[in-house]
């Protein structure tokens, strides 16, 4: 394969957001928005043929043996610090950046194309479009890096570009202060991630060019994933805590992946960013941005395996978080608070998938690196059928006008095709057969079960609360009972314009269907192919909660009956902890305002206000009390100014000549 | 009764002195700038002074008074512009009363 | 031991000069004071001839004498009567002008005299000693680059003329 694919790939959306952005002005909705959906559409054309060629093809460079190779397409270098400190902007593909790609690229065209009839009446419409097409840019260009510097660099612009779009209705105060609070929040992660990389690339580029690591850039991934042991023998005995270092450098970049896939405790932007329209929510904060923290593990994954203490780690983090997220979204009453703390949960899955997997065969285990094949699988059909409930949640959205699910109820009569459509997702999401989800998670939880009974136990009830909590608003919006403002209103609620419900269409088709994908050919952690067999254990089990927990949701859900509400005041404190989201923006707002700035910067602003601008404001009033003691000298008469003048000069002249003397 | 240096720089000395008195006293423009050309006249004069007794065999001294005859002659015309430029603008040529530089 | 004649010229200019310019500046009819300063300015022309500079004589009475005053009178002419008289000075004015002035003479008459350097040769003898300054020396010390030659003042001159001439059209053309 050529380099123009690739370099076509990055240039279109980026010159699609410097034309949108700086020509938008002048440019027609209609003109803007064509646009931007032909330039994504083409795009997603370019990405799968690039992503067809590399898993289909057969090319040696791509597949040798029948494992999949890493491939650089092009790999330029952009800085070099020194000889070992080179950073190079590339193109790496490899299975899962081949993946993302087609994800990527699907999901922002189709989110552009719904973008058309949603954001129809908006303000700043091709502003809307500009930053899509940055995000787009930024996300792919992540995925494809060859580097880690390469990486953090789009890292950085995916978190830029989310902050656009999160703060894109900028007159609303919300919006203003969840953008602000999604970009401080993961920059705050990813200052560990910096320094991770940093304590990484150093001990690698330290090594003696000669020894086994010699002559490679110290941020290439290929070279790092190549040779981790070499990598975790560079840092050993560098520094009293020996070999832990590369655990902490792992960590340290895993912190910046906690932040943008909003892992417990860097989760409270997430909730908050469902201030941005929802199909920046679809896009940014379902199905791409927020899984980078996922593709990060994923992208690092030889060296997470010879540090297994960093998956651990990854693994409880991802397993707090996924039922945290779970309870929490029970108790929700905005429908895309409910979806955003289903993607917490769902990401968190995927966390614990990889955490739970192993780099080399292991005794009594038949596939070791089924966690990771099957963390990428859920990461594909998660994207699929998050996208499409996001955009589902759109068409109430524009329909109803509320977030709120007490606004809607007994919608399926009206909106037929967002009821069918947003059914498919609610099923793939639970994990029934024959839908997407079902196969992907199934291989989760087996991959758990092979790591510790007990990580499978814990995410088998997860998965149940995820069936409960989806169908429960499901039933809440479509069933339970009809709001009867909706008979006496004269706007009836009613399907979405063609350019939403293709889209939704579209992407429940894909949610069907992309079960029966071999993944496992596909996608492994080693590019040699697995085939996927359902385990029937695993499998009756989850099916078996899921089932359950969908009939609870029925039997609670389906008609308006004062169950819930007794329930509810049966548990008012739990009731109340899990809606107000246990507390956790109460909890940071405390130690922000409270402690950090009460305590801390009290002192620091007080030095700042009287010492620093004290010592300045005193020099300026120096100035001034002197300049209005001499002004009057400045009489402005020349006459004046030459008689001062010539009197000095007299002076000086006695002066010197009585020195002279 | 020889002619020496200081029999040339007697005169030059007052004429630099009326020139310095003439500018510290005198209100109309026209005269100031009369006044400034006494004491640039004596400057030059010194100029030639100095090089005929102290260095006879150069000649740096009278080409600086050439330089300065030409850039006293610059001065003078804007000078003399400026001047009737504010006789425009404020019907006089009293130096008291163009006070905008104060404070 | 020089000539009577010189001796007496000399006189008779410096006695001129120092009448004239204490005059020039006392005259209150303004463009009496321009005659004053014209007698004054001949006479510098004079000292400048007895020196031995003979062209630089011609130069200050056709540039002095022969240009700025025709400014002067010009400009006097435009911007009040010829007949106008200034004003009395007031004493305090005055009485400053003359402290200055006078401390200013009697401070630099005190330094030049007291300045072991310049007691030496009589104007005979330097005129002797030095060489003549004719027009050749002149042009070629004007145009050439090398040691005592001023080319480079000579065009920043040239150049500074071209700025007052355009500076003193702008400033003083009709708005």
């Amino acid at each position: 394969m050529g380099i123009t694919l690739p370099i076509l790939i990055l240039a279109l959306p980026f010159t699609m957001f410097l034309i949108l952005g700086i020509g938008g002005v002048k440019m027609s909705r209609k003109l803007a928005g064509t646009l931007g959906i032909l330039a994504n559409g083409a795009l997603a054309v370019m990405a799968y043929i690039v992503a067809f060629t590399y898993f289909f093809s057969g090319e040696a460079q791509f597949i040798l043996d029948g494992v999949r190779q890493q491939v650089q397409l092009f790999d330029v270098t952009w800085l070099a610090f020194t000889e070992r400190m080179v950073v190079n902007i590339g193109f790496l593909l490899d299975p899962i950046s081949a993946m993302m790609l087609v994800v990527i690229t699907t999901i922002s065209f189709m989110v552009h194309l719904y973008s058309w009839g949603y954001m129809e009446h908006e303000p700043g419409f091709q502003r809307y479009y500009a930053f899509l097409a940055l995000f787009t840019f930024s996300m792919l260009g992540l995925v494809v890096a060859t580097n880690i510097f390469q990486m953090y660099i789009f890292w950085e612009l995916v978190g830029v570009s989310s902050y656009l779009l999160i703060g894109f209705f900028y007159k609303l105060p919300s919006a203003v202060s969840a953008s602000k609070k999604a970009f401080i929040v993961t920059r705050f992660a990813d200052l560990f991630m910096l320094i991770g990389i940093l304590v990484l690339s150093y001990y690698v580029s330290h090594t003696p060019a000669d020894g086994p690591l010699g002559g490679a850039s110290a941020f290439n991934f290929m070279m790092l994933n190549a040779q981790p042991t070499n990598v975790l023998a560079s840092t050993l005995g560098a520094t009293f805590l020996s070999g832990s270092v590369l655990t902490w450098a792992m960590i340290l970049i895993f912190v910046g992946g906690m932040g943008k896939s909003a892992m417990l405790p860097l989760h409270i932007w997430l909730p908050d960013a469902m201030e941005g329209p929802t199909p920046v929510s679809a896009l940014i904060h379902a199905a791409t941005m927020v899984v980078a923290g996922v593709y990060l593990v994923a992208r690092f994954f030889p060296l997470y395996c010879i540090v297994p203490d960093s998956l651990t780690f990854i693994t409880v983090v991802g397993a707090i978080t996924a039922f945290y997220a779970a309870v929490v979204a029970c108790a929700q009453i905005d429908i895309k608070r409910i979806l955003a703390f289903s993607t917490i949960s769902q990401i968190a899955f995927m966390m614990v998938a990889l955490g739970c997997a192993y780099n080399e065969p292991i005794e009594g285990v038949h596939y070791s690196g089924l966690g990771y094949m099957a963390g990428m699988f859920h990461l594909f059909t998660h994207a699929m059928f998050k996208a499409l409930l996001f955009l589902g949640a759109g068409a109430l959205i524009h329909a109803v006008h509320s977030n709120d699910y007490t606004k809607m109820g007994g919608l399926r009569k009206y909106m037929p095709i967002t009821h069918i459509t947003f059914l498919i997702g609610c099923l793939a999401i639970a994990g029934i057969w024959p839908f997407s989800g079902f196969f992907s998670k199934d291989e989760m939880l087996a991959a758990m079960f092979n790591r510790h009974w007990f990580w499978g136990a814990w995410m088998t009830m997860v998965a149940g609360l995820t069936a409960f909590y989806m169908f429960r608003m499901y039933y809440l919006v479509f069933w339970w009972e009809e709001n009867p403002e909706y008979k006496t209103s004269h706007h009836k609620p009613h399907d979405a314009p063609w350019q939403m419900s293709l889209p939704l269409i579209i992407l429940a088709a894909v949610s069907c269907v992309a079960g029966f994908i071999p993944f496992g050919e596909l996608v492994t952690y080693n590019g040699e192919p697995y085939h996927i067999h359902i385990e029937a254990p695993v499998a009756a089990t989850s099916l078996t909660v899921a089932v359950l927990a969908i009939g609870l949701a029925t039997a609670m859900y389906v008609k308006k009956n004062p169950w819930p509400t007794r329930l509810k005041n049966m548990f008012p404190a739990l009731w109340q902890a899990a809606h107000r989201r246990f507390y956790w923006d109460e909890i940071y707002m405390f130690i922000t305002h409270n402690i950090i700035f009460n305590i801390i910067c009290r002192g620091i602003a007080w030095f700042d206000r009287h010492i620093i601008d004290g010592a300045m404001d005193g020099m300026a009033a120096v100035t001034n009390w002197c300049s209005v003691r001499i002004k009057g000298m400045q009489s402005g008469t020349v006459t004046a100014y030459v008689r001062w003048y010539f009197i000095g000069a007299v002076l000086l002249a006695a002066i010197t000549w009585i020195c002279l003397l | 009764m020889d002619l020496t240096i200081l029999w040339y720089i007697v005169p030059s000395v007052i004429m630099f002195c009326a020139g310095v008195y003439g500018f510290c006293t005198r209100k109309n423009m026209i005269a100031l700038l009369i006044s400034l050309e006494l004491m640039l006249n004596s400057a030059d004069l010194n100029f030639i002074v100095f090089n005929r007794f102290l260095f006879p065999g150069t000649m740096d001294g009278m080409v600086f008074t050439l330089f300065a005859i030409a850039i006293a002659a610059a001065e003078t015309a804007v000078a003399i512009a400026i001047i009737i430029n504010i006789y425009r603008e404020i019907g006089n040529t009293d130096i008291t009363s163009v006070k905008q530089m104060k404070f | 031991m020089d000539s009577v004649a010189n001796i007496i010229l000399y006189f008779v200019v410096a006695l001129c000069i120092a009448i004239f310019s204490v005059l020039t500046v006392t005259s209150r009819k303004i463009l009496r004071a321009a005659t004053y300063l014209l007698f004054v300015l001949i006479g510098t022309a004079v000292f400048y001839f007895q020196l031995g500079y003979q062209f630089l004589g011609a130069v200050q009475i056709a540039v002095y004498a022969g240009g700025i005053m025709v400014l002067f009178v010009f400009s006097i002419v435009l911007t009040r009567r010829p007949d106008d008289v200034a004003p009395l000075l007031d004493s305090h004015r005055r009485c400053l002008g003359i402290c200055v002035s006078v401390a200013g003479a009697v401070l630099l008459l005190l330094a030049f005299f007291f300045m072991p350097l310049l007691d030496g040769m009589s104007l005979t003898q330097c005129l002797e000693s030095g060489k003549e300054i004719n027009m050749d020396t002149i042009g070629n010390a004007f145009l050439g680059s090398g040691r005592f030659q001023y080319l480079l003042p000579f065009e920043a001159v040239s150049v500074l003329l071209l700025a007052c001439i355009i500076g003193g059209v702008t400033v003083a053309r009709k708005r």
